[in-house]
């Protein structure tokens, strides 16, 4: 498109937009649109063309039918802490920030269930439960900053989803509108819906089929307490064997997390957290439940790390000292930030038997590639995050790092597992999309998208790659001879 | 069998577009809309190809017999937590298809939340496989977790991998002779404190309360429960052999929010009030939706006024759209969810 072209499309849209928004709820001067350029993921930036700040569901609802009819792409946005480029807004389409959706609509106590709009904070909807002893329990890293919505889109995880699951089993209800405004509700305060599960469907669907304007949540008794070991290992290997060994103990520790050295030494210096910095890894083994229940379990979970060969073992005392270890691991990537100009981080996850395979692996990488390489896994879960340090105004070192980042994500491909576990494809691993899934699969994704949005205006370009990037891809990445996707032309 | 037997006959049917019932041990042949078509007896395509107790994960054919994976599991102290009722000789595809969880459900969460990855075989007879076998993956949609429910409407679960988890170590049943309303009030108080209460029954002005976990917390949350220690008929409630299930009378299974009040009509009720089944009722539709929740004709001789309750037209142009997504010639238990797919 030309430029007079685009800058006649930006002011029909902006102008479309503000016959019903007022004038500050839609942006287009470029001081006004630059801070949204990005999420989480800074590497990928682009000026959306519009954005528009509602406040109301049924301005929402009007915004996508005016953008559905002027066919204008439309990518939804939280609070762009994602890591995946999934909020990277579009170049000629509608920035649909849900900012202003920061209402807590209802909490009740006695069904356990809490109503949210999609720009709630997830750490302030355990805060306004906390007064009833009840809590949201996905708690990703960025819980202070992300919001529901975002975590809906993305199914995030947390340090505790090993005991308490991930998004997708903590979320009841949503409500939205489709890209032609139609409005849907899926799921239920019933603990079932009739139909097809369409609401496991939307979890983690990365703001590709529709736009979340509600969302109702499971709250979970807060436990009585709670105490964490910290084990240190002399080997890293030992401490994936000890992860092992405590699930094959028939624990379920309420955390289960693991830092290599380089890790714990960045983040020491950054928090203090009182990491044994000695140790070439660590875990945080947490329980809890009553006290006799935490101490029947601590005891447990010591004598199997011991046995595992943990050569130290500290429990924490109080529940100061219980956050203090878990600050550490929860601040391991602006800590991880502080060290490097900047860092990658990887989302792979693997069968947790193959841990110490894949740990040797990327040790090779660093190696291979010159770069450094910190590990913090949610270790019970088999979620790796690789932290790759690079400097981004060094571009060769940019292609180095996502060399070395394609090739870790392939390989937990190759052992079993998948190259994103809670942080969403996105635009960054859509390349790698090709890697996981077949053309059939990938096919069956454009078709349930299509379902939702036939054409493909809600975050058009992310999550799914099209068949001819596979193809483009498989010709520049062909592994052992074997070519992705041999039935499609090449180009 | 192999897989690739599978996929030619649904192949061959979708170019003769002809329906296809697809069918495991028939165990739930009572339940959902009437199956029509020819019979694919998935009961030759077995066997549990992948077990690791370390790994929380357990990998099987969709033919392999429920009982046999749950021998498997128990031989190494594990479980599927989400307790599926079998109602006969089922088999593992057949209960995941169902989608139907037993009493732990409101405590350890459902069938589908325990879905890792599938390998489908679609209304084209394309193999694919989604999902995989760790505990986190969000590549790509969660068709893994769309299928578990799905009557075999999308397409063939030929395999599939569930999360597992320790069986509880220790195990107990209280009863405590209360009203409904009185029933529903404590078992949501209770659900709202870190108690390890597993499954909940009221009947009859009675109501059992499981506890299951550690055995000092089981024996802490007994002291807060009270009532008299028994049996528990946790096994004859999930597979409606209770005598309440007896007779030919229409069996309504009603999902809803769990502090509805009583409904007034005679019930035997579970997690927490979040289900209760009925024999009969007027307008238990009506009754559910106003409540926020829905009603299910689970068994019953006439099923002319619908099994399921109604979509809105919204998520039935939704469903029909997927359905032809999944399945374009339509041939796959057709009917068996909602007459349009």
């Amino acid at each position: 498109m030309g430029e007079a072209l685009s800058l006649n499309r930006r002011h029909d849209v902006a102008r479309a937009l503000r016959a019903f928004l007022p004038q500050r709820a839609v942006l287009f001067e470029e001081e006004d649109t630059r801070p949204y350029e990005c999420d989480g993921l800074t590497a990928y930036r682009q000026l959306p063309m519009v954005v528009a700040l509602p406040e109301t569901e049924e301005q929402v609802q009007r915004i996508l039918k005016v953008c559905s009819s002027m066919q204008v792409p439309v990518v939804p946005r939280g609070a762009g802490t994602g890591l995946s480029g999934g909020a990277l807004p579009p170049g000629d389409g509608v920035l649909l920030s849900m900012a202003k959706f920061m209402r807590v609509m209802r909490i009740d106590p006695r069904a356990r269930v809490a109503v949210v709009q999609p720009g709630v904070r997830n750490a302030v909807i355990s805060e306004v439960a906390a007064p009833h002893g009840l809590y949201y329990a996905p708690d990703p890293s960025s819980q202070i900053a992300c919001t529901i919505g975002g975590n809906v889109a993305e199914n995030s995880g947390g340090v505790h989803c090993l005991k308490y699951g991930l998004t997708v089993h903590n979320v009841l209800r949503v409500r939205g509108f489709t890209i032609d405004g139609e409005p849907l509700e899926v799921g239920s305060e019933a603990l079932d819906a009739p139909g097809l599960d369409l609401l496991a469907l939307a979890i983690g669907s990365e703001g590709m089929l529709f736009v979340v304007t509600e969302v109702t949540v499971k709250l979970l008794p807060k436990p009585q307490c709670a105490r964490v070991i910290m084990a240190s290992f002399d080997e890293v290997e030992k401490a994936g064997n000890a992860v092992a060994a405590i699930i094959a103990a028939g624990i379920i520790p309420a955390g289960l997390e693991m830092m290599d050295r380089p890790a714990t030494r960045a983040v020491e210096q950054f928090v203090a957290a009182g990491y044994d910095l000695e140790a070439a890894a660590i875990l945080l083994c947490e329980s809890d439940g009553t006290e006799s229940e935490v101490e029947h379990e601590i005891a447990r979970m010591e004598a199997v790390l011991h046995a595992a060969g943990a050569v130290r073992c500290t429990v924490s005392r109080n529940e100061a000292e219980r956050l203090r270890f878990w600050s550490g691991r929860k601040a391991a990537f602006p800590a991880v930030g502080r060290i490097s100009p900047d860092y990658y981080c990887m989302d792979g996850t693997i069968p947790r038997k193959r841990l110490g395979e894949v740990l040797n692996f990327i040790a090779e990488m660093e190696k291979k590639y010159g770069l450094r390489c910190p590990n913090v896994f949610h270790a019970g879960d088999g979620n790796l995050h690789p932290l790759i340090l690079f400097d981004a105004n060094n571009a060769e070192e940019l292609h180095r790092t996502e060399e070395f980042a394609a090739e870790v994500l392939e390989k937990c491909v190759a052992v079993g597992g998948t190259i994103t576990g809670e942080h969403g494809v996105g635009v960054e691993k859509i390349n790698q999309m090709c890697t996981q899934f077949g053309t059939a699969e990938l096919e069956l994704f454009h078709a349930v998208k299509q379902a939702f949005d036939r054409q493909a205006l809600l975050n058009p370009g992310k999550a799914v790659p099209t068949l001819a990037r596979c193809a483009e891809y498989g010709r520049m990445h062909v592994h052992g001879g074997k070519l992705p996707h041999p039935e499609l032309p090449r180009f | 069998m192999t897989i690739q037997a599978l996929s030619d006959r649904i192949r061959d049917a979708a170019d003769r577009k002809v329906a296809l019932q697809l069918r495991g041990g028939g165990s739930k042949d009572f339940y959902g809309n009437p199956a029509r078509g020819e019979v694919v007896d998935t009961r030759s395509y077995s066997g549990i190809t992948d077990y690791e107790p370390s790994e929380l994960v357990v990998t099987a054919r969709c033919g392999t017999p429920l009982a046999e994976i749950e021998q498997a599991l128990a031989d190494r102290s594990q479980c599927l937590p989400f307790e599926p009722p079998h109602f006969g000789t089922a088999t593992f595809g057949g209960c995941i298809a169902a989608g139907l969880s037993g009493p732990r459900r409101a405590s350890a969460g459902a069938l589908r939340d325990f879905v890792l990855g599938v390998k489908l075989v679609d209304g084209r007879g394309r193999v694919m496989q989604f999902g995989g076998q760790v505990m986190k993956n969000v590549a790509g949609y969660d068709v893994s977790r769309l299928v578990a429910g799905s009557l075999g409407t999308l397409g063939l679960i030929a395999e599939a991998s569930l999360k597992v988890l320790p069986r509880p170590q220790v195990e107990c049943t209280l009863r405590l002779e209360m009203d409904e309303a009185r029933a529903l009030d404590s078992m949501n108080h209770w659900a709202a404190e870190p108690l390890p209460v597993s499954a909940t029954l009221w009947h009859a002005g009675m109501l059992d309360v499981r506890l299951s976990g550690s055995e000092p917390g089981v024996r802490g949350a007994a002291k807060r429960i009270g009532g008299a220690e028994v049996k528990g008929e946790w096994d004859a409630v999930r597979e409606h052999t209770h005598p309440f299930f007896a007779g030919d009378a229409p069996v309504w299974r009603l999902a809803l929010p769990s502090m509805t009040p009583p409904l007034g009509v005679p019930q035997l009720i579970e997690w927490n009030g979040a289900l209760r089944w009925t024999r009969g009722g007027e307008g238990l539709r009506d009754v559910a939706k106003r409540a926020g929740g829905h009603a299910t004709l689970f068994r019953g001789a006439d099923k002319s006024s619908g099994v399921f309750a109604p979509l809105d037209p919204v998520l039935m142009r939704l469903h029909r759209e997927l359905k032809s997504a999944f399945d374009p010639a339509g041939i796959l238990n057709p009917g068996r969810l909602y007459p349009e797919l």
